[in-house]
Parts: structure tokens; C-alpha cells; sequence
């Protein structure tokens, strides 16, 4: 659940860099996604053109406050967003390195504290420190999104050990795989490993087939769930025979 | 007597392809500098296939001879993409997107890149020209053929060409920042562009030391001038182009609105009574063209029906 609301798909997906909104449309329908997300840092109000076609999508969206490198810049962003779209979502971003985009854990928590005390519902996007989820958590935070690797990098999940931990530690809490998805496999081995949701958007929005891609992903991401309920077989060190070795008909 | 409606790129290429076709042609301007100034002028139906539909690229090939045909000073020089070391994958994914391409060494091209960049993508077959002298020679041409311009209400058959200004409900602004430098000391021949995931950039030569550096691509209407950051992201990349570009001279910044469609593709349209030619996008300088020629055979065909 996040934030009282269940989702069917658990693929979200990112709005920026399609070739153009009909391909944007198109791919959000092909993937199954039931959640978007948005920025809003450099547009401003006067996106409003822009906003009207996701609006039309039918997905629920999530303004994210991208671009933002202090806690007061992704208040303020925040609060702009819930009026202009209209709800209490918002994926909290707070930038810490220019570079690699990792987030700032310190600015984070400090606007996570104010947003959720002002009523909103806070995604933030985190690294897997369990310190720092504990603080995210404590400050009102029902969903986490760490990162599978810097925002666009398309590494995966470069810390998976450290994933799984996260898992293990927050199991009441949803958790979403937020950047660094390149490939499908990537996005259902985070459903694999018992995440809720998989948040992306460069891996499809520039790939030569951004449709095509979306529906992969879409798929994808309904496999690891799906084996993730079913009940993944631990890896064993020997081969099991999967057919019993006596008994057999002797044909010689 | 068809009205066009707008003396931007769309309006002069549609009144342009209505004359050379017989048709009695006047051009209304209301005066508005159209954005279609500062465009880069690129013509590069090949790279604009990174992201654009195929149709952009086929049919735009054909808009290198129209500029060359109509207007002075259309540069055959090809295109130059390049990528930083570390952004490498970035080039080997601009190839798979695009055709057209033959794999350089840059500093064979561009003598003042030399060093700078191991690999490139050379794009032999596009052009680019200098959007302000283009629109001049092409309203200067009509001028002289006897097209009235002026201001005032349009009237007869009316060709709307008035971008962002037209009463079309699926119109949207994407919002456009560039800046002009004058960086004598740096020789560029052709237009290169900088592959980037966030920073990307092209550079066109204007000629005399000057380069168009360009261009933001914001979904926003916002028409105020030029922001800090765009500035920074599109100096940061030329630097990267170039270091003795940061010694360059900043001449003038611009920001416009590129009127845009939900495909992003230049269309002629039947609204209310009007016909449109809109939604260049960033294709004006590439698509007008071929938007204008469709535009005068489908009217001499409405005209040849009526009689």
C-alpha cells in the first residue's frame, strides 16, 4: 500500500525526455503503469500545457521536486505542487552531488519532517543507509525509495546486498527501487527481492523504441512480483534431480 | 487572394511555395518578431531522426536544395557530433538512433578540435544556414515579386502560420533559450553538437567569429528571458566544446516559445475555416519547407475542383 492506495502495475514511470507526448501516452499505456511522475523545479507554472496531457493519461501522478539541492527549495516546490496537481504525493528530492545526483540525506530528512507534518505524503528518494530510513520513517514517511544506482546511470542495482537488507529491516514499509533501472532484468530482480514498486524513466524514454521498451518493463516488473508471491527456490551448492533417479525402467 | 497569416519561417516558406505555384499572395505581419529567428538553421534531417519519426527524417532531406534554391548563404558542410571521453555510450547510442553517419576522427574535420575528442559521427549530407538572412532574403524575394505585406485583418483564404499564437486547443509552447558569442579566435566550419544525458548543446558558425549556441528544451510558456541556469548548462557545454570558447564574447540571448503538437511533428490543419501550418517544433527550418510545398499542391488542387 502506499499511502492507503494499492496499485495493480508496480511500475512508475518518469515523464521527461519522451520524443513527445503522444510517444510519452502511448508508452504509459503499453507499460500498465498507474503512476507518473513529474518535475516541476524548471518548468514552473507556466508548464501548464504540459501538465494538462499527463493529467489526461488517467495515471495518478507524483510531482517530484528533481533539480532541488536544499531542503527549503524542495518545500517550496512541493507546496507549489500540490497545488497545481492537486494532491498530497510528492517524491521528495533533495541533491547532494552534482555529479552523481546522490541524494542528501541531511536536507532530506529535514524537508521530509516538514512536509509530512504539513500533511503531505512523502516518496523520498534515499540511498539503502538504514540510518538514515529509521530517520525518514520517524519523521513520517510510509514509502522509501532508495536508489538501485545514480539517477539515469542505468547500473541496476549496484548494492544489492545492501537492498536486501533494507528489505529485511523496513518489512512494514513499502520500498521502491527509485533510479539507476536500466534493463528489465533489473527492474523484476527488485520485485524478486521483495520490493513494492520500481520507479524509472531514461532507460525508457531514450531507448530507440520508448513504446516497446515500456511494455518490456511493464512486463518485467509483473514477472518479479508475480515470483516474488510465488515463492523463489533457494540456491542450492549441489544439482537436484528433478526426476527420482530409482525406480527406472532398465531398457537395456 | 490567399491571406498567410505570420512572416516567420512557416509563413514566408508557405507564401513563398504559393507564388512559385500562381497563386495571388498576400502576407499579413503583425509585426511580431517570430521566434523562428533564433533557430540554430540547422539542417539536419539525419540527427534529428534521435527522437523524431522517420517522416521528419525522409522529407526533410529535400529542404537543403529549397534553402539553397531561394536564399544565399546555405552552408553544405555537414554536421559534427562529438561526446565527451566518459560519455562515450552516449555517441554509440546516437548512431544506433540515426543513419547517414560515417564514424570520424574530429580534428580531421575541425583542425581547432584536434585532440579534443577520439571519436565523432559525421553527418556529410546536411547543411545549415543563418536563420535571420534567410527570412530577409525570402521576404525581400516576395517583396519583389509583388507580394503586398502588411498589418491588419486577413481576409480571403487564410493560411495561418502564427505559431504559438494560434487558436489550435492542441497547441503547446516548449520554451527555447540560446545565446549568440563572437569567438574570433575559435575556427568551427560546421555546426557540432555536444551529446550530453543532461548538458547537450550545438554550436552553428554564423560566420565573422560568430556561433549560435543553443538550445533548452523546457515544456513550459514561460517567455522570460534567458534563466542562470540554462545559461551555465549551455556555457558549461561549449566550454566542453571548446575551452577558448569561455573567452567569447556573449552578443545577445534569446527565448522563445516553438509552437508544438502532441507528436511533435509539423502538420497542415483544416480549423474553422483556416487552414494551419503550424507546429513546427524544432523542426521549422527543415519542415516549412516541406509543409509549404504540400500546402500550394494541395490549394491549386482546391482550385483546379472549383472551377
Amino acid at each position: 500500500m502506499f499511502y492507503g492506495t494499492d496499485l495493480t502495475s508496480r511500475l512508475m514511470l518518469g515523464t521527461a525526455q519522451y520524443p513527445s507526448p503522444r510517444v510519452l501516452r502511448d508508452a504509459i499505456a503499453a507499460s500498465g503503469a498507474e503512476v507518473i511522475t513529474v518535475s516541476l523545479r524548471r518548468e514552473g507554472p507556466e508548464g501548464g500545457a504540459f501538465r494538462d496531457i499527463l493529467a489526461a493519461s488517467g495515471c495518478r501522478v507524483l510531482p517530484n521536486t528533481a533539480g532541488c539541492h536544499t531542503a527549503r527549495e524542495a518545500i517550496t516546490t512541493a507546496q507549489m505542487a500540490r497545488e497545481l496537481f492537486g494532491t498530497r504525493w510528492i517524491k521528495l528530492e533533495v541533491i547532494g552531488h552534482a555529479d552523481t545526483l546522490q541524494p542528501d540525506p541531511f536536507g532530506l530528512v529535514e524537508a521530509a519532517r516538514t512536509l509530512c507534518a504539513d500533511g503531505f505524503e512523502v516518496f523520498p528518494y534515499t540511498t539503502e543507509d538504514l540510518v538514515v530510513a529509521d530517520r525518514l520513517v520517524e519523521a513520517g514517511c510510509q514509502v522509501l525509495m532508495p536508489w538501485g544506482a545514480p539517477i539515469g546511470s542505468g547500473q541496476g542495482l549496484r548494492h544489492i546486498d545492501a537492498l536486501r537488507a533494507m528489505r529485511a529491516h523496513f518489512p512494514g514499509v513499502a520500498l521502491v527501487v527509485d533510479a539507476g533501472i536500466g534493463a528489465p532484468s533489473q527492474a523484476a530482480l527488485a520485485m524478486e527481492l521483495g520490493y513494492d514498486a520500481v520507479l524509472l524513466n531514461t532507460a525508457v524514454a531514450r531507448s530507440l523504441d520508448p513504446v516497446a521498451m515500456a511494455r518490456a518493463f511493464g512486463q518485467a516488473v509483473a514477472a518479479g512480483q508475480g515470483a516474488h508471491k510465488a515463492g523463489l527456490m533457494p540456491p542450492r551448492d549441489m544439482g537436484v534431480a528433478s526426476t527420482p533417479v530409482f525406480g527406472m525402467a532398465e531398457l537395456a | 487572394m490567399i491571406s498567410v497569416l505570420g512572416a516567420g519561417v512557416a509563413g514566408l516558406c508557405c507564401a513563398t511555395a504559393l507564388v512559385e505555384a500562381g497563386h495571388r499572395v498576400e502576407l499579413i505581419d503583425t509585426g511580431a518578431p517570430p521566434v523562428s529567428r533564433l533557430a540554430g538553421g540547422m539542417l539536419a534531417p539525419f540527427c534529428e531522426g534521435d527522437g523524431a519519426p522517420e517522416t521528419v527524417v525522409t522529407a526533410g532531406q529535400a529542404s537543403v536544395d529549397w534553402w539553397a534554391a531561394r536564399v544565399p548563404g546555405v552552408t553544405r558542410r555537414g554536421t559534427l557530433v562529438v561526446a565527451p571521453p566518459r560519455d562515450s555510450a552516449e555517441l554509440a547510442r546516437f548512431a544506433r538512433a540515426t543513419r547517414g553517419h560515417v564514424a570520424v576522427d574530429p580534428g580531421t574535420l575541425e583542425p581547432d578540435l584536434a585532440g579534443r575528442f577520439a571519436r565523432g559521427l559525421f553527418f556529410e549530407a546536411e547543411a545549415h544556414l543563418d536563420p535571420v538572412a534567410a527570412l530577409a532574403a525570402l521576404r525581400m524575394a516576395l517583396v519583389e515579386t509583388g507580394v503586398p505585406v502588411r498589418d491588419g485583418p486577413a481576409r480571403g483564404r487564410i493560411v495561418d502560420c502564427t505559431g504559438i499564437g494560434a487558436p489550435l486547443p492542441d497547441l503547446r509552447p516548449v520554451r527555447g533559450e540560446m545565446m549568440e558569442l563572437h569567438a574570433p579566435d575559435v575556427a568551427l566550419t560546421r555546426p557540432l553538437r555536444l551529446l550530453h544525458p543532461r548538458f547537450a548543446c550545438y554550436l552553428v558558425p554564423r560566420g565573422g567569429g560568430r556561433y549560435m549556441l543553443g538550445a533548452t528544451m523546457v515544456e513550459s510558456g514561460s517567455t522570460a528571458g534567458i534563466t542562470a541556469r540554462a545559461m551555465m548548462e549551455l556555457l558549461s557545454a561549449a566550454y566542453t566544446l571548446h575551452p577558448a570558447l569561455a573567452e567569447a564574447e556573449i552578443l545577445t540571448t534569446g527565448t522563445g516559445l516553438r509552437p508544438s503538437l502532441p507528436d511533435n511533428l509539423p502538420a497542415i490543419r483544416h480549423d474553422a475555416g483556416r487552414i494551419h501550418v503550424n507546429g513546427m517544433y524544432r523542426h521549422g527550418f527543415l519542415m516549412a519547407p516541406v509543409l509549404a510545398t504540400r500546402l500550394a499542391r494541395m490549394m491549386t488542387k482546391e482550385m483546379q475542383d472549383a472551377h
